[in-house]
């Protein structure tokens, strides 16, 4: 470690961190580093300000009153007031916000469960079991991968229509019970590929069947896997559009992201803090989930990319 | 590293795919005698398999049968469909120029926000890959959006953001150029759109930042001491060892740019307006279908844009023997 000459403490703190050169490097050099590091340090803020200034924006619009939008779009409210929050926990519609929030709670969570249970158990035979049929079952599944969902929206819609499940959650739900998102099957197969078989192979000889070797011994390893597809199923449900759009009619039944397109279609002009608000809302636990497993996510998100 | 499926994904070679599928039998399994083992692997494969079976063939594939047979009939949901030939495709091609709009934005949408998404995720990946300390928080900031960016929430953002008056608008007066807003106007209303796609950069950008971070440094080195400059080593090193994980953006970035639905709903209210100019496919395909109940028409229009998006994976696969180099690779 060189100990930095600078005058400037701040200077001195991101060159010791920086800092791998041999202590002898000539200084200019070093000075050019220390440059270089500012600048990376200058660019990258102001990227991110640009980047997170939309979801700024919304946090502090949420405190504008009605009457400030469209005069004063900028970032900070003239006169805060709380009154979009009271104006949005009355609902919209006759249907209280908690509704619109159970229903997506209801639909979320339902999802997280049909999908890491479905999908552990399609991946435990693709990866670990030997049966006639696995190679073309296998592609099929990475095709589904591929395959733009939109070509099965009316197949669908007419199927669920025909059984009158169509203004309930099961046409949301079931497929997510039925393991229809490869993604997460593709996911957890590459994980419990990389597992080692020795513990599957102790267990057989001692007698354990797939079952057995399934629930004691893979679902424990591969728990790092399952809680990313967990928070990924979590929030594609919490945030899908189209799925409700298309099976859901009532009201009463709606979650959030159709409810706040309630707000946008009939108060865009007049009730404009109650549509930021309520959109702000719809978006706060998704940010949540965020700030709390952004390891996982991002994890998650490069292992898929290079492993997956 | 690099596990064969997916390989067989990113490169469709053909070696290893049939590594693939190749059955490797494990010893208990190859002993002569070994018969009734086998099958009752098979049982019990099956057995596990047995949710993903109905989904996929309930919830997959025959549907897709299904609506390719709609796709040749006039269908109301009401009364029966009705056979009709090829008729919903010819009238797609020569007499419905919404259809033809539509196809014309999607493709502009798809063909230029996806590279420069891809372009702007590898510098900043790049950027993020020169220092560890301090990146971390940086790559969090720039992967939020690509969590909440198909949402409902951030297009009605987005409509504000790009609105007259609002902070896009203004900061361009600024610099004297008079725009107005964004989403009322037929010319930029696409513009917004796919600024919205590229402002999800950051999944990209970390599949790309862990690929760049298994460049060997060494690579680097020996190319800085023959005398190449940050661009030649960037082409001569970046782009090849990372050309894989380019492909695998490329191709899962192209495909789901295809599917944008709900920012381009919200955006226009549900309309596909100004002009035509949001009506992506996906829109199109749900208000002929849901709106207009015509859901032969619809499920044509889907088959179209499963032949579409399969062609452009057929020509990534083709092409990328030329560009895309494995390291595994003797080539």
């Amino acid at each position: 470690m060189t100990t930095a000459s600078f005058s400037e403490p701040t200077f001195a703190m991101v060159e010791n961190q920086l800092d791998d050169a041999p202590q002898n490097a000539p200084r200019r050099r070093v000075k050019r580093k220390t440059w270089q590091t500012v600048i990376w340090f200058v660019v990258l803020i102001a990227l991110t300000a640009i980047v997170l200034y939309p979801l700024v924006w919304l946090l502090l619009s949420t405190f504008k009153p009605n009457s400030e939008f469209g005069q004063n779009m900028g970032l900070l409210p003239n006169n805060p007031t709380l009154e979009n929050y009271v104006k949005v926990s009355e609902g919209i519609a006759g249907v209280p916000m908690q509704q619109f929030f159970l229903n997506s709670l209801i639909i979320a969570v339902g999802s997280v469960i049909g999908t890491v249970l479905s999908s552990a158990l399609a991946a435990y035979a693709f990866a670990r079991v030997q049966f006639k049929g696995l190679g073309i079952l296998f592609a099929a599944m990475i095709g589904t991968l591929l395959l733009p969902f939109h070509v099965l929206i009316i197949p669908q819609y007419i199927l669920f229509n025909n059984l009158g499940l169509v203004d309930t959650f099961i046409p949301l739900l079931l497929p997510k019970f039925l393991a229809t998102e490869a993604f997460f099957v593709f996911l957890l197969v590459q994980f419990i590929r990389q597992m080692p078989r020795d513990m599957d192979e102790a267990a057989r000889i001692d007698g354990a069947g797939h079952l057995r070797i399934f629930w004691s011994i893979i679902l424990p390893l591969i728990r790092p896997a399952l809680i990313t597809c967990a928070i990924f199923a979590f929030i594609w449900a919490w945030n899908d559009f189209l799925g409700p759009l298309l099976y859901l009619t009532s009201p009463e039944n709606y979650p959030l992201p159709i409810a706040l397109r309630l707000y946008n279609d009939q108060a865009s002009t007049s009730d404009y803090g109650a549509t930021v608000t309520a959109s702000f809302i719809a978006l706060l636990p998704v940010l949540l989930f965020f700030l709390v497993f952004q390891r996982f996510l991002v994890d998650g998100v490069a292992t898929q990319g290079l492993k997956g | 590293m690099s596990t064969t499926a997916t390989r067989v994904i990113v490169t469709g070679q053909k070696s290893s795919r049939r590594a693939l599928l190749r059955r490797e039998r494990p010893e208990h399994l190859s002993s002569p005698g070994q018969r009734a083992r086998l099958r009752k692997e098979t049982l019990a494969g099956y057995g596990f398999l047995v949710p993903w079976l109905i989904g996929f063939f309930g919830l997959t594939l025959i549907p897709m049968a299904y609506s390719l047979y709609l796709s040749f009939t006039s269908y109301n949901i009401f009364q029966p469909p009705k056979w009709i030939g090829l008729d919903n495709y010819i009238r797609m091609f020569t007499s419905d120029p919404a259809f033809m709009q539509s196809a014309q934005i999607t493709l502009i949408y798809v063909l230029v926000g996806t590279p420069i998404t891809l372009i702007a995720a590898l510098l900043v990946a790049m950027l993020l890959n020169y220092r560890d300390k301090g990146a971390g928080f940086f790559r969090s900031s720039f992967y939020a959006p690509s969590l909440i960016g198909g949402s409902v929430s951030v297009a009605i953002v987005w409509r504000a953001m790009f609105a007259n008056d609002g902070p896009v608008d203004n900061s361009l007066s600024f610099f004297g150029i008079d725009l107005g807003g964004w989403i009322g106007n037929p010319d930029l209303v696409l513009p917004a759109m796919i600024l919205l796609s590229i402002w999800q950069f950051g999944a990209t950008m970390v599949i790309f930042l862990a690929g760049l971070k298994q460049v060997p440094k060494e690579l680097y080195e020996a190319a800085e001491m023959d005398g190449a400059n940050a661009f030649h080593r960037f082409r001569a090193v970046t782009i090849p060892l990372l050309s894989p994980v380019i492909f695998f953006n490329l191709l899962l970035g192209l495909i789901g740019a295809f599917q944008v639905f709900a920012s381009a709903y919200i955006i226009s209210n549900g309309s596909g307006g100004p002009a035509g100019m949001t009506n992506f496919i996906t829109l199109y395909l749900y208000k002929r279908g849901f709106s207009d109940g015509q859901m032969g028409y619809a499920s044509a229009i889907a088959w179209v844009l499963l032949i579409v998006v399969a062609i452009i994976a057929f020509i990534l696969f083709r092409t990328q023997r030329s560009w895309v180099h494995y390291s595994g690779d003797s080539r």
